[in-house]
């Protein structure tokens, strides 16, 4: 079985701080790492391969460091790495993004499963799993919190979750899954891994190793403009009410009630 | 302080101190309440290659020896004392066959052990015999292609737990001490049981039992070295396992000095932090310059080792009498730094000063370590004088 898997480098958004006068993110210092759902889809990545036999390639789009984030993939039990780096990538939106991640896919001739984080923690838009299987004209899965089962005829079994439970879901392999946090706990690196990850081979491609329309790539194939990046001010004023339970719900209905907001109040005790 | 890890050194410890932070940490309290033993780390531990670290590469290891052992056992002890003793036991459960056993019994154990597929433990304690390990009394008696046990062992940390256990027998009863050997038994031979797990006051993540032998037959292949080598087998083992016990106490006492550093910022007392007060000051101080004492003796132990010295019994003797001491003094002010939240079980140093007292205690008391050193010492002098 080919399993590939798309990550992101992503600023490690726990120790992230906003600069209040320009509103953008202070990046000196702080550190880059996997975005945390694609560590999700490399250890399901790796569980696939360990089960069904197969490889596992990591795939990224973004500038050099990036090189870094696919060396500790391969700690973790990926196989091979690619990056997708070019200065005509830059400034790509998700629209440009899924579409270079799929022509990267292309070049390695495809899969039988791609895999990645249900979105990143830094854009937090979750649209580039689906943009990469449109591209490819293939059938996607998101959210998915659980593979069940792979069967003789092709078809995957996968739970899909939903607000209040799961949805379970059969698709015809190759596939785009995006994964949620709950589908396993990503292990640890091994030391072997690591060492493994020092000499290991990454392949660069540019824009010209890829069978791409130039128009469709980077900021002039992006749509989408982010005008204005802002920490939403934090709600003034409020209420708190406070003793026993029964006696706050009262008050606070009364507070309601007295706001214009119809509540029909029960009999009750 | 620095000590000019090499690339591969930093990586283990990185690797251990991350896992330590993240996978032990958080569950310690839980352990040492339930008294469970932590397979759920040992699994993270062994796919991780942290088992392998001293273990040699034509067995699935990564080559390194005490030292890095040393460097794996620290990481893992700041954040629980009794979960890094299941890995520091089974490496001294590893050490004997890594220095006594021949090609095959290596390819048999070590890869298995490498993975921590499987652990191992080591049994020389009995009800009678501590300290003064030649009144040992389980007997091993040759039976044709076989080995019959027949004894107890106590105390044997991982007991129960191990799939390889090196125990330390009576072949000839009539040779005393000269009389012993040292036999491989796998968990699952008929007539081998473990016994009670112990309620202990620290380290209860660890498994502490009796191993119980009963008519138990081991094929004679299982002997480790030759007939006779029982208690140079386990010299030679401790000698290279007791910087492993100095670095658990090391680490205890860099987990409890890390905390009590991290709490005199945040306890505010007549509207300052008690860091401010030179009171508190002095006792880390003295607590930080003790830890980093133990960490360049044990270290220097497990290096001096490593380098191929012949008599070690001493620096290795001196790194884990130091060492504990100072864990036991160093927890002891953690507790005194945190006042009365430190005595409660709520907060993290009163199981630190718990774990930190079995250092002092096992792989031979502090008082046995100086007797060792000062028989060198002794043994030294008069050599000088020849």
């Amino acid at each position: 079985m080919k399993i590939i898997v798309c990550i992101k480098q992503v600023p490690d958004t726990t120790n992230v701080k906003i600069n209040p006068e320009t509103n953008t993110l202070v990046r000196e210092g702080v550190e880059s790492i996997i975005n945390p759902f694609d560590m999700y889809a490399i250890e399901e990545a790796v569980r696939l391969k360990e089960k069904y036999e197969g490889t596992v390639t990591a795939l990224s789009m973004g500038p050099p460091q990036v090189e870094s984030a696919l060396r500790e993939s391969v700690s973790l039990g990926v196989d091979e790495i690619y990056l997708l780096s070019d200065r005509a990538f830059a400034g790509a939106d998700t629209l440009a993004t899924a579409y270079t991640l799929a022509a990267g896919i292309n070049n390695l001739e495809g899969a039988d499963v791609v895999l990645m984080g249900k979105q990143a923690i830094d854009g937090d838009t979750g649209q580039v799993g689906p943009g990469v299987a449109e591209n490819l004209g293939l059938p996607h899965i998101t959210d998915v919190r659980k593979i069940e089962e792979i069967d003789g005829n092709g078809y995957m079994t996968v739970q899909r979750l939903l607000e209040d439970g799961y949805v379970r879901l059969k698709v015809k392999l190759p596939a785009v899954l995006t994964v949620v946090k709950e589908i396993n706990e990503p292990r640890m690196p091994s030391l072997k891994g690591k060492m493994r990850a020092k000499s290991k081979e990454m392949k660069v491609w540019t824009a010209a190793d890829l069978d791409i329309d130039k128009e469709r790539i980077g900021l002039s194939g992006s749509p989408t403009w982010v005008t204005k990046i802002f920490t939403p001010p934090k709600p003034k004023g409020g209420k708190i009410f406070q003793g026993e339970t029964r006696d706050t719900v009262s008050e606070l209905l009364d507070e309601l009630v007295k706001g214009g907001i119809p509540i029909k109040r029960g009999g009750g005790k | 302080m620095n000590y000019f890890l090499n690339e591969e050194q930093k990586e283990i410890q990185n690797l251990a101190r991350k896992i330590a932070k993240e996978k032990i940490e958080p569950l310690a309290l839980e352990y040492d309440e339930s008294q469970s033993f932590p397979w759920e780390i040992v699994k993270i531990l062994g796919q991780s290659d942290l088992f392998g670290v001293f273990i040699p590469e034509e067995y699935g290891g990564l080559g390194g020896g005490v030292f890095e052992m040393c460097l794996v056992v620290e990481e893992l002890s700041s954040a629980c004392g009794g979960i890094a003793l299941s890995y520091a036991a089974s490496a001294l459960g590893t050490i004997p066959i890594i220095l006594f056993g021949n090609d095959e019994q290596k390819k048999k154990y070590l890869p298995r052990l490498a993975t921590g597929e499987i652990i191992a433990a080591f049994a020389l304690t009995e009800p009678d015999a501590g300290s003064d390990a030649a009144a040992i009394k389980t007997q091993a008696k040759l039976d044709g292609d076989h080995y019959v046990l027949n004894g107890t062992k106590q105390w044997i940390t991982n007991g129960g737990e191990a799939f390889i256990n090196t125990v330390i027998c009576i072949t000839d009863p009539s040779r005393g001490a000269r009389g012993s050997s040292a036999i491989l038994v796998e968990k699952g031979t008929p007539g081998f049981e473990g016994g009670k797990k112990e309620n202990k006051m620290g380290i209860r993540a660890s498994a502490t039992r009796e191993l119980i032998f009963q008519d138990c037959k081991v094929p004679k292949e299982n002997l480790l070295g030759r007939e006779g080598q029982g208690f140079l087998v386990a010299m030679k083992t401790f000698d290279q396992s007791r910087p492993g016990v100095a670095a658990q106490a090391v680490g205890i006492a860099q987990g409890a000095l890390d905390k009590a550093v991290a709490y005199s910022r945040e306890r505010y007392q007549k509207g300052q932090p008690i860091s401010n007060f030179q009171g508190v000051q002095f006792m880390l101080a003295d607590m930080a310059t003790q830890v980093e004492a133990a960490r360049a003796l044990t270290l220097q132990a497990a290096k001096t080792i490593d380098g191929g010295e012949k008599n070690v019994a001493k620096i290795s003797s001196m790194a884990k009498l130091f060492a504990s001491d100072t864990a036991m003094k160093v927890t002891t002010d953690a507790v005194q730094v945190f006042g009365g939240y430190g005595y409660m079980k709520e907060y993290p140093v009163e199981k630190m000063m718990r774990d930190a007292k079995i250092t002092q205690i096992y792989e031979g008391t502090n008082q046995i370590q100086r007797e060792v050193i000062a028989l060198q010492l002794i043994k030294e002098s008069v050599r000088r004088k020849d």
